[in-house]
């Protein structure tokens, strides 16, 4: 098995960022600083490893999330997000007919 | 959900083999919300020195089960996968947290009947999700039309086969299309072929039916099938990815 087989998306760091917000993140959008995508971030590239993900931008592969946890302490690194919209409700799948 | 998720501990209380690689984990939990179809859990294993390994498993049971059902699909040299089809009995405990997610879910309540008609693409273990918002269907008694194209490897290593051909047996507004990529039995009269975009062509509803897509499989096989989809006109917000199952290992 090659290393891009194991390759995940965003919805597998759902888990590990509800350890830091409050909120159903995977349905959170997340727009690139490098190429101003806005995307889910259950849409997204992750990268996972021994102290933490990362998530990169599906189209331009920008960081755009740096999550570490270190010794009982969490550091997210954003820089490569312009911005994050994340809905306070439960999220519920949308349906347009 | 604005809570926090706890680890907590499920009891086996079931292991169903699926195929020759594939076992199904039907789990009792005493502390369990209900989920929405679609959604996972992360499964955590410690070793006696502390180390631990952290997999994400989509939930393959429906909405309102009494039991969580988790299909594990055995990873040669995985970290996680060989303990849980090989090393589990019924009445051992694995610790896990759930349910997570919220952009690759369906319910079923959201539409009824007049809901979107649902295309589902499977590669593999990528079944087990989409095999949730099936049984949902089936239990909630929606009827909005439905297809699956599942490809697998073999026929021997289709996940829930015989409980697909009985559910599309029954239900006419449900559809089983089958893709088997490396070995079919004589008289196959199924696809035998990688999925592209000619069998999305053939099988997948048309955009102006405005359907939701969701595909769920190994990465080439999601951005293939998400590709292809959104050359026949789907909006990209109307297809729904989740890469390799979450399987990994």
């Amino acid at each position: 098995m090659q290393d891009n087989d194991l390759r995940l998306d965003g919805n597998a760091a759902g888990g590990l960022l509800n350890e830091i917000f409050p909120f159903e993140m995977t349905a959170a959008e997340a727009t690139c600083g490098g190429c101003g995508t806005i995307r889910p971030i259950g849409e997204v590239m992750l990268y996972q490893h021994g102290m933490g993900a990362i998530l990169r931008c599906a189209d331009c592969d920008t960081a755009l999330m740096r999550i570490t946890h270190i010794r009982g302490c969490y550091r997210l690194d954003l820089s490569g997000m312009t911005n994050l919209r994340i809905a306070s409700e439960i999220h519920q799948q949308e349906v347009h007919r | 959900m604005a809570q926090q998720l706890k680890w907590q501990l499920g009891t086996v209380a079931e292991i169903r083999l699926e195929t020759p690689k594939a076992k199904s984990l039907i789990l009792e939990l005493p502390d369990w919300p209900t989920h929405l179809a679609g959604q996972h859990v992360d499964v955590r294993l410690t070793a006696e020195d502390g180390y631990q390994a952290q997999r994400s498993y989509s939930i393959a049971s429906p909405p309102g089960d009494k039991h969580l059902m988790i299909t594990v699909e055995r990873i040669e040299a995985g970290e996680v996968s060989p303990y849980l089809t090989d090393g589990l009995r019924v009445g051992d405990r694995i610790e896990l947290r759930g349910p997570i997610g919220g952009y690759f879910v369906w319910d079923a309540r959201d539409g009824g009947n007049d809901g979107p008609p649902l295309f589902l693409a499977a590669g593999g273990s990528g079944i087990a999700p989409l095999m949730s918002m099936i049984r949902h269907r089936v239990s909630a008694g929606i009827k909005v039309p439905t297809r699956l194209l599942y490809s697998s490897r073999s026929y021997e290593e289709v996940i829930y086969r015989e409980e697909l051909d009985r559910l599309s047996a029954h239900d006419p507004t449900l559809r089983v299309i089958h893709t088997l990529t490396r070995r079919r039995p004589p008289n196959w009269m199924g696809y035998g072929r990688r999925i592209d975009r000619a069998m999305l062509a053939d099988t997948a509803w048309r955009p102006a039916e405005k359907p939701l897509a969701f595909t769920c499989g190994p990465t080439a096989f999601v951005e293939t099938v998400a590709t292809h989809l959104g050359e026949l006109g789907y909006k990209p917000e109307r297809i729904k990815t989740e890469r390799f199952g979450p399987t990994g290992g």
